[in-house]
C-alpha cells in the first residue's frame, strides 16, 4: 500500500510499457505464494470454464437462442483472484461483469444458463435480462442494470455486518465508468465516514461501452480518488491473478480488523464487446484488442506460470478444453429445452404479499389469455407454479 | 442585526429608517426598539404571518393500546422510534442531523439512549442515505432513513424506484429490502415555499413495490410508522411538518400498529364523500361542518392514510353510498394522486355517481412563497366544490 504500487495508469501508457515486456517479467511483482497446486489449478479451471461458457452463450445470442449476453473476456483474473481471497459468507455486490466470482463460489452452469434462458429453473424467476445473476446461498446479491447503485448499498450492508461483530466483509465491484456516477461518490464518502468493513473493487477495463478512460476522467484513475475520501487504495495489475489475490486478501484482512474501507483498482482490459448489442470495431482497432488478447491475457499468464511450475502440459490443456466444452454444451442443451416459468410469476414478489389490486389484475390477465389463447405462447411456459 | 433587517423588510409599505438599534438578545427584540423616523406610521397595516389554514382536530383518546401521554406529532415519532430501538436490536436510524435530535426534533434523546452506532449522522447526500439504507436492509437489519425534507428526496429517486421497489421482484425473492423505512417531513407549513412545502406522494404512487403512507395526527403517526417499520416492504412515511408542533393528542406510550392500506372513515355521512390525507384531513373535517351548517349537506370524511397500495374498497363503498366524491390535496392537480382515485372510482362506481368527481388541489405551479394563502386548497375552495356538486 505504498506509493510504489500506484503508477500512472493512463491505459495507453500502461499498454506501451508492457509491449516491451516478456510475459515472465510481468510476474516479477508476484510474491512467493503459499497457494497449493490444487488451488492454482482450480483458478485456471474456473477462468477457462468461464471463458468457455462465455463463448457458447455469446454464440447462442447471435443465433437467437437467448436475448442478450455479456462476456467477461480478459477480466477473468480480476474475478477469480478476488473471489479466492474472500470467505464464502462475505457479501458480494456486483455490477454485471463479475460472473467469475459466482463461478468460483460454485454457482452451477445450470444456474447460469437457467438465468440466461429465463427458464423455470431460474432462481430469479425469469424476471431479468441475461447475466443478472443472484444467489442467496452464495451471498451474491442479484445484479441490477442501473450502474453504481450497488455502491452505497454495499456500504450499508457492511455497516450492518460490522454491528454483528463477526468475521464477515463486503466486496463491491464496479467498472471505471460506473465510478463516475454520483452513487459512487456517495458510497466512497459514506464508507469512510461510517467506518465500514468493505472492499471497493474497481475493474478498470479501459472502456465504458465506447467511452475510453480519457473521456471518463482526467485524474489519476479511480485509485487516486480514495485518499480524497480518507480511504486507502491500491492499484494492481488486474491480469495478474496472484496480484489481485494478494491485494484482495490483505484488503479483506484489514477491512475486518480495522473497520475501514479499501479501494482496489485492478487494471485490465475488456477484450470482448460491451455486450451482444455492441460491435466494438466501431470505436477501437482490432490491433489494440489483439494486443491484450495475445500479449497480456490473464488466462495465458496463469498458464505460463503453471507450465513453468510443471503443473500443466499441452496434453492437460487439450483434455481440459475438450472436457469443459462438452460439459458446457450438455448444460446448454438442457437449459434450452426447459420450459419458461409459469406466467403467474409475473405478479408475485412485487410486495412480500399479494395485494388486492394485483390479484385483480392477475385474474384479468388470465381471463384474457383464456379467451385469446391462440395469440399467446402458452406452450413455452410451465403449467405449474412453484 | 439580521433580525433587525427582517423586521425592517416586513413593513414593506412604509419607508422606514433606523436611527438606532440596540443590541439586545433576540427574544426581547420588538418593534418598539426600532427608533423610527417621524415620516413612518407604526400603525400602518404590517403583514402578519398568515394564520394556519386549518385547525387540528384531535381524535378521541385511544384506550385499546395501554397508557397514553400527551405528545405532539414529533414526539409521537420519537416515541415510535424509541419503541423500535428498544425492541429490535438491529434497528438503526440515520440521515442528516439526526444525531443531535434532528431539525424537527424527531430523534431527540435517542443517540444518548441507544448509542452512536445506532443513531448517527450521514454525509449530506440523499442518494447515499437511501442507498445505504437499502444495503442495511438487504443485510437483514432494520433501517430507518431520514430525508430532511420531502422536497430533497429526488436525488434518491433512482435508489427508491429502480432499486428498493424492485429488489424482491427482480431477484425472484432471493433478496429484499423490506426492513427499510424512509421518513421525510412533508407538506405546506405557511412559509415553506418551493423547497420546504412539497407533497411528492404522486411521484412514488406510480412505483409498484414500495408503500407510501401519510398520517394525520400523532396517534396515527405512531401507529402507522410502527406498521411501516414492521412491514416487510420498503416504505416511505411522509410526516406533515405543519403538524409537528400544532397537533397534540394523548398517544399510547407502548408500541402499537395501525394497519397499512386501510383508509379510515373519520366521519360518517350520506351526501358527499370527502377524501384527503395528512393535514388536509383537518381541512376536510371543517368543510364537512361548514357543509352541514350552511348547506344541510352530510359529508363522509375519509382519511386515505396509505397512498400506495390504496384502499379502493373503502373509498368505493363510500361513493356507492353518497354518489358524490371530492378529493383534495396540496400537491399540484395535474397528475396528482386525486387523479388516480378519480379514475378508479369512475370505473368502479360510474352508475352511482350523481355528479362529476371533484378535485380541489394545488395549482400547476411550483409551491409559491408569498402566494401560499391563494395556492392552497383551503376550506372555502373545498366548500365551493361541494356546492357545485350538490347543485349539479
Amino acid at each position: 500500500w505504498s506509493r510504489e504500487n500506484c503508477v500512472t495508469h493512463d491505459h495507453r501508457l500502461w499498454r506501451r510499457s508492457l509491449v516491451t515486456s516478456q510475459p515472465s517479467l510481468l510476474l516479477r511483482a508476484v510474491q512467493v505464494l503459499s497457494l497449493s497446486k490444487e488451488t492454482v489449478l482450480n483458478f485456471y479451471h474456473k477462468m477457462t470454464l468461464l471463458n468457455t461458457m462465455d463463448r457458447i452463450l455469446y454464440e447462442s445470442q447471435r443465433q437467437g437462442r437467448i436475448s442478450f449476453y455479456m462476456t467477461n473476456y480478459g477480466e477473468e483474473g480480476t474475478h477469480i483472484g478476488s473471489a479466492a481471497a474472500l470467505e464464502p459468507n462475505d457479501m458480494v455486490f456486483g455490477q454485471y461483469r463479475e460472473a467469475g466470482v459466482l463461478m468460483y463460489r460454485g454457482f452451477s452452469l445450470d444456474s447460469f444458463m437457467a438465468q440466461c434462458y429465463a427458464n423455470a429453473d431460474d432462481l430469479g424467476k425469469g424476471r431479468q435480462m441475461p447475466v443478472h445473476y443472484g444467489s442467496r446461498d452464495l451471498n451474491f446479491v442479484t445484479i441490477s442494470s442501473p450502474l453504481a447503485t450497488q455502491i452505497p448499498q454495499a456500504v450499508g450492508a457492511a455497516y450492518a455486518i460490522k454491528r454483528e461483530n463477526i468475521n464477515r466483509a463486503v466486496i463491491c465491484y464496479f467498472g471505471e465508468g460506473a465510478a463516475s456516477e454520483g452513487d459512487a461518490h456517495a458510497g466512497f464518502n459514506f464508507s469512510a465516514t461510517l467506518e465500514c468493513p468493505l472492499i471497493f473493487f474497481c475493474r478498470n477495463n479501459g472502456y465504458a461501452i465506447s467511452t475510453p478512460t480519457n473521456e471518463q476522467y482526467r485524474g489519476d484513475g479511480i485509485a487516486a480518488r480514495g485518499p480524497g475520501y480518507g480511504m486507502l487504495s491500491i492499484r494492481v495489475d488486474g491480469n495478474d491473478v496472484f496480484a489481485v489475490y494478494n491485494a484482495t486478501k490483505e484488503a479483506r484482512r484489514r477491512a475486518v480488523a480495522e473497520n475501514q474501507p479499501f479501494l482496489i483498482e485492478a487494471m485490465t482490459y475488456r477484450i470482448g464487446h460491451h455486450s451482444t448489442s455492441d460491435d466494438s470495431s466501431a470505436y477501437r482497432s482490432v490491433d489494440e484488442v489483439n494486443y491484450w488478447d495475445k500479449q497480456d491475457h490473464p488466462i495465458s499468464r496463469l498458464r505460463h506460470y503453471m507450465a513453468s511450475r510443471g503443473w500443466w502440459s499441452e496434453d492437460d490443456e487439450r483434455a481440459w478444453r475438450k472436457q469443459s466444452r462438452q460439459t458446457v454444451m450438455e448444460v446448454f442443451e438442457r437449459a434450452e429445452k426447459r420450459l419458461k416459468p409459469n406466467p403467474e410469476l409475473l405478479f408475485t414478489d412485487v410486495y412480500e404479499e399479494m395485494t388486492p389490486a394485483l390479484t385483480k389484475q392477475r385474474e384479468s390477465l388470465f381471463r384474457h389469455v383464456q379467451q385469446y389463447k391462440e395469440h399467446y405462447p402458452l406452450d413455452l411456459y410451465d403449467k405449474d407454479s412453484h | 442585526m439580521a433580525a433587525a433587517a427582517r423586521l425592517f423588510l416586513r413593513g414593506a409599505h412604509t419607508k422606514l429608517s433606523i436611527s438606532s438599534v440596540s443590541t439586545v438578545p433576540q427574544r426581547h427584540f420588538g418593534p418598539a426598539l426600532l427608533k423610527l423616523s417621524p415620516s413612518c406610521d407604526p400603525h400602518t397595516q404590517t403583514q402578519c404571518r398568515h394564520a394556519a389554514h386549518f385547525t387540528f382536530q384531535p381524535d378521541l383518546v385511544p384506550t385499546q393500546y395501554g397508557p397514553t401521554q400527551k405528545m405532539n406529532l414529533f414526539q409521537s415519532i420519537t416515541s415510535a422510534l424509541d419503541n423500535t430501538l428498544s425492541s429490535d436490536p438491529t434497528a438503526v436510524i440515520f440521515g442528516e442531523d439526526v444525531a443531535f435530535g434532528g431539525v424537527f426534533r424527531c430523534t431527540v434523546g435517542l443517540r444518548d439512549k441507544y448509542g452512536k452506532d445506532r443513531v448517527f449522522n450521514t454525509p449530506l447526500c440523499e442518494q447515499g442515505i437511501v442507498g445505504f439504507g437499502i444495503g442495511v436492509a438487504v443485510a437483514g437489519a432494520t433501517a430507518i432513513a431520514e430525508i430532511q425534507f420531502a422536497d430533497y428526496i429526488y436525488p434518491a429517486f433512482d435508489q427508491i424506484v429502480n432499486e428498493a421497489a424492485k429488489y424482491r421482484y427482480r431477484s425472484g425473492n432471493l433478496f429484499d429490502c423490506g426492513t427499510l423505512t424512509i421518513r421525510a417531513p412533508w407538506g405546506c407549513v405557511g412559509h415553506g415555499s418551493l423547497y420546504h412545502s412539497q407533497s411528492p406522494e404522486a411521484f412514488f404512487a406510480h412505483c409498484p413495490g414500495i408503500k407510501v403512507v401519510v398520517p394525520r395526527s400523532p396517534v396515527q403517526a405512531k401507529g402507522l410508522l410502527l406498521s411501516c417499520i414492521a412491514d416487510k416492504n420498503p416504505c416511505i412515511f411522509f410526516e406533515p411538518k405543519i403538524l409537528y408542533r400544532a397537533a397534540v393528542e394523548q398517544v399510547p406510550t407502548e408500541a402499537f400498529t395501525i394497519p397499512l392500506s386501510q383508509a379510515e372513515v373519520v366521519e360518517e355521512g350520506s351526501d358527499v364523500t370527502l377524501i384527503a390525507w395528512g393535514t388536509q384531513v383537518h381541512v376536510m373535517k371543517e368543510v364537512a361542518q361548514m357543509a352541514q351548517e350552511k348547506l344541510g349537506v352530510s359529508c363522509e370524511v375519509i382519511d386515505l392514510r396509505t397512498i400506495l397500495p390504496w384502499d379502493v374498497e373503502t373509498v368505493c363503498k363510500s361513493v356507492v353510498k353518497t354518489g358524490r366524491l371530492l378529493i383534495s390535496h396540496e400537491a399540484p392537480i395535474t397528475g396528482g394522486f386525486a387523479a388516480e382515485i378519480s379514475s378508479t372510482v369512475q370505473e368502479e362506481c360510474f352508475l352511482n355517481l350523481e355528479a362529476p368527481i371533484s378535485r380541489v388541489c394545488g395549482y400547476d405551479t411550483p409551491f409559491p412563497h408569498i402566494f401560499e394563502p391563494f395556492y392552497i386548497p383551503d376550506k372555502w375552495k373545498c366548500f365551493e366544490g361541494i356546492k357545485k356538486m350538490i347543485n349539479y
